[in-house]
């Protein structure tokens, strides 16, 4: 491993303005006391925190997947020659995880298991055949005897790897405590114990807690994965664990490029809409409903179909494999952003009519501030927490959407890992004799977790900027609610319908 | 009667404001399907890329009507130089629901009606049932509003929100039909036997709509229970039961409408992973199949009837909004 070429594909171009855009609003909210409430507010929601916590995770993960590299080829000889890259293309998800993607077996073996899922006919040496369980090439390999060790082995690593996650959330409590000391100038231990009282600004205690599950579970899993397929090994003996990982950045891909690609659009065409009404009014919402009323799935299915179709006969640009999938998890955001585009371009332009009409618009219309300018310094900033809380709330049904997609065969290439792409792999294992249940068992629960945080931190982020939403009873601890109704106080949502409540999709 | 006359002459006047909208669809399928790839292209994909002749991509355009100019025949006389073409036989029939023929040399139209009852037989009572059931548990959590009860009835909301429609079909299938042998896995059968083949896919799809239907439910209920109509009811001594189930539902009916009547005409279409699933021989699985063997004309069909069906939907709406609420006024 000595030299590599980066590579930068098309996702990951727009993953990096995805985080150049997200550092940037973070940034400017953080220099702005009226953005920066909403925020505290998310602060304040425990499960939002741990939803958070958790989907930090998740983007560690996918970023780690999203910066990719050809590695140099080794050629012997010539050394004055061309350096020659892999047509592999790398990421540096994989280049960690290298023992997990090499390490591949025959075919299915169970998780934690040293030996095969199915018996073949093996020669003794003595020349005898026998029908067994062959033992796996890696998994589990270094024990003598799997029957009997096997249980205090894996029982001694996840040990150790617990301890040192253990070890690691000590330290990075001690350096939260350090930080929030440092920023609240007050003492260390001081900071600490607020901490434990859940009397900070922001609920660090519930990320504490929610780290304290997760960092000896992932020290766990990692020691383990080191010598054992620790979620079993697919039918082509690949690593589930380590699919399952990769899985996950095409996962958040979808849910967030998507948004992207069809932002500038719905924005655009939305606000217009509303502020010029007349004719640009009529056009647009002729567009807009024209696109909706075809049936989303049938306009996804007939895009991808037409665009499988130009891919196929145009080989010759793409370099690499990974570059022509790629490709095909753009433009699968781009058709599921034209596809969800609607919605969002609808409650712009409403949203957009009520303002327009605002005192303030008024005002600036009245000193001859140009129709462009207007809609820049004063419908923007306030049409930007819907935008804000659609994107938040589209991220998990988009999740969800890609693993039926991929089903139907109209998703992502099937050489992507993806977690549709595992559960149309594994779909018939249940049926199977034995069954062959831990592929789908682990799409189950890496996506579960995915959407369920991405779920509960919507919630957050929608009662947090919804102006005319106020806590509903569900998002406050039972205790309070109902302390609250003794005091004669019910609570409730608001009288007017919220504008960002949607119907669930049929 | 003037009010009979009035919905006749809105209906009249949506139905001619959705032609624009359905030549809308045509010309982006139209240009989905001829334009984006031209049928060379298609051809050379279905027959395999590489290894591909002149003589064969004539031969599968010829077969499926392709080979015409795609919008002007200059080569044909009069009013032939536009209906001698590919947009004129293809896109512009479809409104006379002539929908061509699918790859395996059957009528669409005929496959269309034929697999129309398999669908409406599965997708009908999941949507009742999943209504009734829904709504009935949107109410009782507000009616325990505030307390566990209805927080832990959000928290399960939430958390069946998150489970992959696919895992709902796995799951179920493998539960009921290979643990516990109660019902066949799969497969369809006519008249009362079909019962026992549609129990399992009814159950599962009412299942896997339920977090998010009765939470967004449960918040319209919500919103309604702030109105003074609903002081003044509890007021004249109404128990909270008949509150709820009387007059906050009553009210809440307009968004729930808007919601679920939209997709009645829809229903027509089926599910397509549940039909692929258990293999029930409807709509959707049509579609699966087309997309799978790449059957270009049937997906087309489909698209079009979809959008079809979805602009009766939003008609269908609008009307019923006047049945439910009188003071609606349709203009």
């Amino acid at each position: 491993m000595t030299s590599f070429k980066p590579v930068v594909l098309w996702t990951d171009a727009f993953v990096y303005l995805l985080l150049v855009v997200v550092f940037a609003f973070a940034w400017h909210v953080r220099r702005n006391e009226r953005l920066l409430a909403p925020w505290r507010r998310v602060g304040r929601s425990a499960s939002g925190m741990a939803a958070l916590t958790v989907l930090g995770c998740f983007i560690v993960v996918g970023l780690l997947d999203t910066v990719h590299l050809r590695p140099a080829v080794e050629h012997g000889g010539d050394a004055g020659g061309e350096q020659a890259y892999s047509v592999e293309v790398l990421s540096l998800l994989d280049v960690l995880a290298t023992p997990l993607r090499t390490r591949v077996e025959k075919t299915y073996s169970a998780p934690f298991s040293a030996f095969l899922y199915a018996r073949e006919t093996v020669e003794l040496p003595d020349g005898h055949q026998i029908r067994t369980f062959p033992r796996l090439q890696f998994g589990g390999a270094h024990l003598q005897d799997p029957d009997s060790e096997l249980v205090a082995d894996v029982a001694g690593r996840a040990a150790a790897g617990a301890g040192l996650g253990l070890l690691a959330w000590g330290m990075a409590v001690v350096a939260l405590g350090g930080w929030l000391a440092r920023r609240g100038a007050r003492g260390w231990r001081e900071t600490l114990a607020a901490i434990r009282r859940g009397a900070t600004p922001v609920q660090w205690n519930v990320v504490c807690i929610t780290l304290a599950c997760i960092l000896p579970l992932c020290g766990a899993a990692l020691a383990l994965a080191d010598s054992y397929h620790i979620l079993g090994t697919d039918k082509v003996g690949q690593d589930v664990f380590y699919q399952s990982l990769k899985s996950i950045r095409t996962g958040l891909v979808i849910g967030t490029l998507t948004t992207l690609m069809m932002l500038p659009f719905a924005l655009l065409l939305g606000i217009m809409a509303g502020y010029f009404r007349g004719w640009v009014d009529d056009v647009i919402q002729y567009l807009y409903t024209t696109l909706s009323s075809i049936p989303s799935v049938l306009l996804i299915a007939a895009t991808v179909l037409m665009m499988q179709v130009y891919i196929e006969t145009r080989p010759e640009w793409f370099d690499t494999a990974a570059a022509r999938a790629d490709l095909r998890l753009l433009f699968l955001c781009v058709i599921l952003g034209v596809t969800s585009w609607s919605g969002l371009c609808r409650l712009l332009r409403g949203e957009t009519l009520k303002l327009r009409e605002m005192e303030y618009i008024q005002a600036a219309h009245a000193f001859g501030v140009s129709h462009w300018r207007i809609i820049g310094r004063h419908i923007l900033p306030n049409v930007m927490h819907i935008v804000l809380i659609a994107t938040v709330m589209d991220f998990s049904g988009l999740v969800l959407a890609e693993a039926v997609l991929s089903y139907v065969g109209v998703g992502v290439d099937p050489s992507m890992i993806s977690f549709g792409t595992m559960i149309n792999a594994a779909r018939l294992e249940m049926a199977r004799e034995p069954m062959v249940w831990w592929t789908l068992l682990a799409a189950f629960g890496f996506m579960f977790a995915l959407v369920l945080s991405a779920n509960l931190f919507a919630d957050a982020v929608q009662h947090a900027f919804d102006p005319r939403k106020k806590m509903l009873s569900a998002t406050m601890p039972p205790r309070h609610a109902r302390a609250a109704r003794r005091a004669g106080r019910q609570p409730q949502a608001s009288s007017s319908a919220s504008v960002t409540e949607r119907a669930p999709r049929p | 009667m003037p009010g009979r006359m009035a919905l006749l002459n809105y209906v009249i006047r949506r139905v001619l404001y959705a032609i624009p909208i359905l030549v809308g669809v045509n010309l982006i399928t139209f240009a989905l399907f001829f334009v984006v790839n031209s049928p060379d292209d298609m051809a050379r994909m279905q027959l395999g890329v590489k290894y591909v002749t002149p003589e064969a991509i004539d031969k599968w355009k010829a077969e499926r009507g392709y080979d015409k100019p795609l919008v002007f025949n200059a080569a044909a006389d009069g009013v032939a130089r536009l209906t001698q073409t590919i947009f004129f036989e293809k896109s512009v029939a479809m409104f006379a629901f002539d929908f061509g023929r699918a790859d395996d040399g059957r009528d669409i139209a005929h496959e269309i009606r034929m697999r129309m009852l398999p669908s409406l037989a599965i997708a009908l009572p999941v949507f009742l049932l999943g209504l009734a059931t829904h709504i009935v548990f949107a109410l009782t959590m507000v009616l325990f509003r505030a307390t566990y009860v209805d927080f832990w009835g959000v928290v399960l909301c939430v958390a069946l929100m998150s489970v992959s429609s696919l895992f709902y079909i796995i799951g179920g299938q493998f539960l009921v039909s290979k643990l516990w042998h109660l019902v066949p896995i799969s497969g369809y059968g006519d008249g009362p036997d079909a019962v026992r083949f549609l129990i399992l896919p009814v159950v599962i799809g009412v299942l896997s709509g339920a977090g998010a239907s009765t939470r967004w439910y449960r918040t319209l209920f919500l919103e309604e229970m702030g109105r003074d109509y609903v002081r003044t009811a509890r007021a004249k001594g109404l128990p909270e039961r008949l509150v709820l189930f009387r007059h906050v539902l009553g009210n809440a009916m307009i968004p729930i409408l808007t919601g679920t009547v939209v997709v009645i005409p829809l229903l027509f279409l089926g599910s397509l992973i549940a039909e692929s699933f258990f293999g029930i021989p409807g709509l959707g699985s049509y579609t699966i199949d087309a997309i799978n063997s790449q059957d270009f004309a049937v997906v087309r069909a489909m698209v079009f009837l979809g959008s079809l069906l979805y602009i009766v939907g939003l008609i269908l709406t609008d009307v019923s909004y006047t049945l439910v609420d009188p003071r609606v006024r349709l203009e």
